[in-house]
C-alpha cells in the first residue's frame, strides 16, 4: 500500500473513532499538543492511560470480589479512571465510569458488576483502536510519508 | 502523599496524583510558555525539596493543584501555604473533573487565583500568565476570569523585559 493510500486510511479510521464516540475532542487538543520537539507526546500519554487503567481494572475486579464490598474504595477507583479517560478523550469509558459512580452511591453489587464489565469492554476497545491508529502512523512515517493532520 | 512535577522557567509547581493529568499540565505549561515573551515574577519563594543537609532550594512562581487527593484535598493544600509566612504569597490555582459550584467558590474566596474545570485546556493555562507576572505592577489587579464566565478585567500595559535565558526543567 503507498503512502497515500495509508493517509487516506488513517484519516477515515481516525474519522470513525469520533464517529462512534470513542475518542472526543480531548484526544484532538492532545495530538495538538504534540509538535517536533515532542513528537511521542501522544503515545506516551495514551501508554500511561493504559498501564495505569489496567491497573485501576484489577484493583475494581478484586474489590468487586470482597465478601463486604467497600463502595467508597471502588468509587475512589472508578473515579480516578474517570479523570484518566476524560483526560485523554476516552469518551465511552468515561461515560461508563459515570454510571458506575452512581451503582456505587446506591450500593447497587450487581449494578457495580454489569459497569465493571461495561467498563471493561469499552477499555479493551479503545485500546484496540489506539493500538491500530499508532500502528497505522508508524507505517506511514516508515512509509517516508506525514501524519496527516 | 502528593506526587509533583516541576516544570518551565516559571517553576511551577504542579501536584496531582495522576500521572497523566501531571504530564499533560507540563506539557501545557511548556506549551503557553513559548507562546510570547515571559518575565519571572519577582513575588517567588524557596521550597526546600529535601529534608536532609543537601537540600535544594527551588522558586516556586505558581502551584497547580488538583482538588481531590489521597490523604490531602487541594483545598487543604490551598489553607496550608495561605498560612505559611513563606508560601502565602505564592499564587495557587486548583483543578478539579467535578464541577461543584459551592466547592469552586469556597477555593476562589479562600485564596485560590483560579479554578480549572479538567481536562484542562491551553485556555486555561494561558490565564496563569498575569499571577505568574504579580508583584510587577504598582497596582495589583485581581483576576476575575472565572470558569462560570464572569467578566474580565483587562491588565494594565506592562514594560516587559525579554526573558534571556529559557530555563525549562
Amino acid at each position: 500500500m503507498d503512502v497515500v493510500q495509508l493517509q487516506r486510511q488513517l484519516v477515515d479510521y481516525k474519522a470513525s473513532l469520533y464517529n462512534e464516540a470513542i475518542l472526543d475532542e480531548q484526544f484532538t487538543q492532545l495530538q495538538e499538543l504534540q509538535d517536533e520537539n515532542n513528537p511521542d507526546f501522544v503515545v506516551e500519554v495514551v501508554s500511561l492511560f493504559f498501564e495505569d487503567s489496567e491497573r485501576l481494572l484489577n484493583e475494581l475486579t478484586k474489590a468487586l470480589e470482597q465478601q463486604n464490598i467497600d463502595f467508597k474504595r471502588v468509587d475512589a477507583h472508578v473515579h480516578q479512571l474517570k479523570g484518566s479517560s476524560s483526560s485523554i478523550g476516552a469518551q465511552r469509558v468515561q461515560k461508563v465510569c459515570i454510571a458506575f459512580r452512581n451503582c456505587c452511591e446506591e450500593q447497587n453489587v450487581q449494578g457495580c458488576l454489569i459497569c465493571l464489565q461495561q467498563v471493561k469492554n469499552e477499555y479493551s476497545l479503545v485500546k484496540t483502536k489506539l493500538e491500530t491508529m499508532f500502528k497505522l502512523e508508524q507505517q506511514i512515517l516508515a512509509a517516508g510519508g506525514s501524519i496527516p493532520v | 502523599m502528593v506526587l509533583a512535577t516541576e516544570t518551565t522557567q516559571f517553576h511551577v509547581l504542579a501536584v496531582d496524583d495522576s500521572n497523566i493529568d501531571r504530564k499533560l499540565i507540563e506539557r501545557l505549561l511548556k506549551t503557553s510558555s513559548y507562546q510570547d515573551d515571559q518575565e519571572r515574577s519577582s513575588n517567588s519563594a524557596s521550597v526546600s525539596s529535601d529534608d536532609d543537609q543537601n537540600h535544594q532550594e527551588v522558586e516556586v512562581n505558581l502551584i497547580i493543584t488538583d482538588y481531590c487527593m489521597p490523604g490531602m484535598t487541594g483545598y487543604d493544600l490551598l489553607k496550608k501555604i495561605k498560612g505559611s509566612s513563606s508560601f502565602k504569597d505564592i499564587p495557587v490555582v486548583i483543578m478539579s473533573s467535578e464541577n461543584i459550584p459551592s466547592r469552586i467558590n469556597r477555593c476562589l474566596e479562600d485564596g485560590a487565583e483560579e479554578f480549572f474545570l479538567k481536562p484542562v485546556q491551553l485556555s486555561d493555562v494561558n490565564k496563569l500568565k498575569p499571577h505568574l507576572m504579580r508583584g510587577r505592577s504598582k497596582e495589583i489587579q485581581p483576576n476575575m476570569n472565572k470558569r462560570k464566565g464572569m467578566e474580565e478585567i483587562s491588565s494594565p500595559d506592562r514594560t516587559r523585559t525579554r526573558y534571556n535565558e529559557l530555563e525549562v526543567v
